[in-house]
């Protein structure tokens, strides 16, 4: 009896025990952190932004499959903007107040990263904007990782000026009607007047959101380029891209006699264009799914698998683009600097954030500035090849430092190019105000 | 495409014939086209050229194809898995494992197409000789003038002589004597190419053409050629005017009468656009997927299918909600934009929510060059006319069949219709279904031209109401003027004031002209309605 009571006793004992140890196994896999994902999924901008949720997902999985961050696991809470401005900013709050995210990776346009400004700051919260931009600010509470004026918009400029890029002498300046092709044509105008062109050879242009009709600005610009070598810049961003170019195509402007260069066209917005007869019009990023180094490859190949095993829309043509890159690089940074902080508290992560390095796919070491929150990057500018691939023809030798203030804007050389660390700013910036 | 195809047997004759010939080109330029520096790679180009070689147009060609790869020294030109050597254009078997391809920037490209183009000249083939003719005139370099001028003497037709000689003067402007620069600019005076106005421009820049009598001339010749590129412009203008009136038209026909005939303040219009847009994307895949060799006919079939389900949308909301409401606007109006909201998620549940891409068939892209530099896109055209049919076949429906009669009937006189034995109920339901069709139709149409998304209704049912409202409703020949003139007003001011403009503008002035006069353009007069 007593053996078998003794047997019982132990018996009970090592479910106890292994029952105890599957309770702490599930204690550790519900530790979670949250983090917030604000792309539009619905509305002009969902051709562009509804990739970089699938990116930020893939990266979440990513490290999660290797432990997590700090022993957590990434939560993702996607929240759906749909392509309205104000919308954005009433997302960011319930992102940081409701659902307490640890950060937030998001937006597109730069009327949104406007919109929901005021909210981060206000909330002391942290966005990782991974788009190229106008420039013209710094917060405290974001990190730029897309690229800054200087590292693309102006070296694409100076090469379509420079002999191998065609020498080009009067410019259109194309763009749709927001914040960011207003300022990004402000500061190229300087910049381009400070080469000695005069006001007559610059056109600058705007188209609403959503514009589909580009016959009259295809056949304004054929029109102007009668008047000598000329160059197109379009900041056209959204779907409207894709009427566009169907434009350029169908009314024969071909780049050896009007380069179009564009700042938010990709290999995404090029899907389902038929490119053949765009062969040769550029595009100015820091990263190019051509681009050949082997982290490249394993960025590609990690998210052409993502994409077959998650069936996303694109699996059968997995396409990669610069802000996808821009995102997976944000997200490993921030993992890199909450276990440097050892916390997910925003200040601690913002402090450990400065000089972050993370080996990105476009082959170089990116680095996130000790000061201005923006990161090195080489600028790379592409011709579209008939496959809608990009053939590297330009590129710089090494990472470029951001100037988020311009150079070219009057006042900036007062600037500090630091954010303002002291208590988050009372008053949010006046500029929210959203243009749609 | 036919240009493109005529070039590839040319190509294919000029491999053949001297694939046995004996002498090949120069090696060393052949590498130094290959992998030197771009300033090497455009001197190279021009030395092939100078050459006049018949190979060199297949390696130029090649390389402009992106055909042209290198395995250490050689350089080979690839076609899928067969290679031959660039210089000597001999096979090689088995190919080199590892090759690299040979990138080719804007600059490369456009000393290569002119560089061909130059080498045809002398082509037997006369399409290929005025296809080359066209190109050159956009690129001529100083370097091709001894090619010019031997195509000039063996050229025996006087048509393409004259054109020859255009680019002969052109490439003149910079050298020879004061009277051959005369000469030149003179015959440029009869161009109507949008490149004679920049090479004039370049003569009359500061620097450029010291004699003032060439100077003179050169002036006279540039207001020549200005003016006819002015004329070219507004033909330009206009087409595009009515190809947006076009799409305007079609928008609205649908409106008019569902809204005009018949009253009904129908919000979901936009929603049955885009209902008609799906529907053709829907037929494109099938045909991708069953059909791939007809894939170009597939709109034959889109377009009725497109009328047929938009139609019965309509007919199923004009029985289940919308004919509880006659004689209701503000209720109408409000049922309509709810079912349009439910319409819009509907469809973002099935197809998602991001745009989906609707192929143009192959014989609508590109288009018809009217003048130099003024093209005429086949898509537009196809719309232009699409348009035009459909309104031909309503108004003919309207007039000539029973239905429209019972229809005209109804809208004019409801209690007297009923009275002589018009199922009034019935008729209804069949008149909206018209109308919803037709919106299907401007859906099909749309999905050409821009991008399908759940939104696309959205963004026409604020114009579709403008086009009827301002035409006057209750009439179709106002839906018509309207949004033509809509479309002209709009696109003349865009080109004018810049697209964002263009909008306000035309939204100001509608609302001043809906002020002075209610009842749009054409008013309904007499004792008919009220």
């Amino acid at each position: 009896m007593k053996r078998r009571s003794f047997f019982k006793a132990a018996a009970l004992a090592a479910a106890l025990a292994t029952a105890g140890l599957g309770s702490t196994d599930i204690l550790a896999q519900a530790k979670t952190v949250k983090v917030g994902v604000l792309h539009s999924l619905s509305g002009t901008m969902a051709i562009s932004e509804t990739v970089l949720k699938d990116v930020a997902l893939m990266t979440f999985d990513e490290i999660n499959a290797k432990g997590g961050v700090m022993g957590s696991k990434i939560e993702a809470v996607v929240v759906d903007p749909a392509s309205n401005w104000p919308l954005f900013a009433e997302k960011a709050r319930q992102l940081i107040t409701q659902d307490k995210v640890a950060a937030v990776f998001g937006c597109w346009t730069s009327v949104s990263r406007k919109s929901v400004l005021p909210v981060f700051e206000e909330l002391n919260g942290l966005l990782f904007y991974p788009v190229q931009y106008e420039g013209e600010e710094l917060s405290k509470n974001v990190f730029y990782t897309g690229a800054a004026p200087n590292q693309q918009a102006i070296p694409a400029v100076e090469y379509l000026m420079s002999k191998e890029g065609g020498g080009a002498k009067r410019w259109v300046l194309l763009g749709t009607d927001y914040v960011y092709p207003r300022t990004t044509n402000k500061i190229l105008r300087a910049f381009l007047k400070s080469k000695g062109v005069d006001d007559k050879d610059i056109d600058e242009k705007y188209t609403p959101f959503g514009h589909s009709d580009y016959q009259t600005i295809v056949a304004d610009v054929k029109k102007f380029a009668a008047g000598g070598k000329t160059a197109v810049v379009s900041t056209i961003n959204g779907d409207s891209n894709v009427p566009f170019y169907k434009e350029l195509g169908n009314q024969g402007l071909k780049a050896t006699d009007v380069p179009v260069v564009a700042f938010s066209v990709g290999e995404e917005e090029l899907r389902g264009v038929d490119t053949k007869p765009l062969v040769g019009h550029l595009a100015a990023w820091n990263y190019f799914m051509s681009i050949k180094a082997p982290a490249n490859d394993a960025f590609k190949t990690k998210w052409a698998a993502y994409s077959k095993a998650k069936k996303l829309p694109g699996a059968d043509k997995p396409l990669t683009n610069d802000p996808m890159e821009a995102t997976y690089i944000g997200i490993h940074m921030w993992k890199q600097a909450v276990e440097k902080a050892k916390s997910f508290d925003t200040d601690k992560v913002i402090a450990a954030m400065s000089g972050q390095t993370f080996p990105a796919p476009s082959g170089i070491t990116s680095k996130m500035d000790e000061k201005n929150h923006h990161l090195h990057k080489a600028v790379f500018i592409g011709e579209v090849k008939a496959d809608g691939q990009f053939n590297v023809v330009w590129k710089t030798k090494g990472p470029v430092k951001a100037q988020p203030w311009s150079p070219f804007i009057a006042g900036n050389d007062k600037k500090k190019d630091e954010p303002d660390l002291s208590a988050p700013k009372a008053a949010p910036a006046p500029a929210a105000a959203p243009k749609k | 495409m036919i240009r493109r195809f005529l070039l590839s047997i040319a190509l294919l004759a000029a491999s053949f014939s001297f694939a046995t010939a004996a002498h090949a080109l120069d090696e060393a330029l052949v590498a130094k086209l290959a992998s030197g520096e771009s300033d090497d790679q455009v001197a190279a180009v021009a030395a092939l050229v100078a050459s006049g070689d018949e190979r060199a147009i297949v390696l130029l060609q090649a390389l402009a194809d992106g055909e042209v790869q290198t395995a250490g020294k050689q350089v080979l030109i690839v076609k899928g898995e067969e290679g031959v050597d660039a210089a000597t254009g001999a096979k090689v078997a088995p190919l080199p494992a590892t090759r690299e391809d040979v990138g080719v920037n804007n600059r490369l490209r456009r000393e290569l197409e002119s560089g061909i183009a130059a080498l045809q000249l002398i082509s037997p083939d006369r399409a290929i000789r005025l296809a080359a003719i066209k190109e050159l005139g956009a690129n001529a370099n100083d370097a091709m003038l001894p090619l010019v001028k031997k195509a000039i003497a063996k050229e025996t037709d006087s048509g393409i002589k004259a054109q020859l000689e255009m680019i002969e003067a052109a490439m003149e402007l910079k050298g020879g004597t004061k009277e051959s620069r005369i000469a030149a600019v003179k015959k440029l005076s009869t161009s109507s190419n949008p490149n004679t106005k920049s090479l004039l421009l370049g003569v009359l820049e500061k620097g450029a053409e010291s004699d003032p009598d060439v100077r003179l001339e050169a002036e006279a010749s540039l207001r020549a050629v200005e003016g006819r590129l002015a004329w070219a412009g507004r033909a330009g203008l206009l087409f595009s005017g009515i190809s947006l009136g076009s799409i305007l038209l079609l928008a609205a026909l649908g409106l008019a009468i569902t809204y005009g005939l018949m009253g009904v303040i129908n919000m979901a219009h936009g929603e049955l656009i885009m209902i008609g847009a799906y529907t053709t994307y829907v037929m494109q895949n099938l045909f991708r997927a069953y059909m791939p060799d007809a894939f170009d006919w597939y709109l034959a079939l889109a377009v009725p299918a497109s009328f047929a389900v938009a139609a019965a949308v309509g007919m199923a909301l004009e029985r289940s909600v919308i004919r509880w409401l006659y004689g209701r606007p503000l209720e109408t109006l409000l049922a309509t934009w709810g079912i349009s909201l439910m319409l819009i998620q509907g469809v973002r549940t099935i197809f998602g929510a991001q745009n989906v891409q609707v192929e143009n068939p192959a014989f609508m892209s590109g288009g018809i060059e009217i003048f130099t530099g003024v093209v005429f896109p086949y898509s537009r055209i196809v719309i232009i006319a699409f348009a035009g049919a459909v309104l031909a076949g309503m108004a003919l429906l309207l007039s000539r069949t029973r239905l429209g009669l019972f229809v005209r009937a109804v809208t004019q006189n409801r209690p007297m219709a009923a009275c002589v034995g018009v199922r009034t109920a019935r008729v209804d339901t069949w008149a909206f279904g018209l109308g919803s069709g037709l919106a299907g139709l401007a859906g099909c149409a749309l999905s050409q031209i821009g991008n399908v998304g759940p939104d696309l209704g959205q963004s026409y049912i604020v114009d579709s109401f403008l086009v009827v409202v301002f035409g006057g409703v209750g009439q179709l020949v106002g839906t018509v003027y309207a949004a033509l003139g809509l479309g002209l007003a709009n696109k003349l001011l865009e080109s004018w004031a810049g697209a964002v403009l263009a909008k306000i503008a035309v939204l100001a002035f509608i609302i001043i002209f809906i002020q002075k006069k209610p009842s749009g353009l054409f008013a309904l007069k007499g004792r008919v309605i009220e």
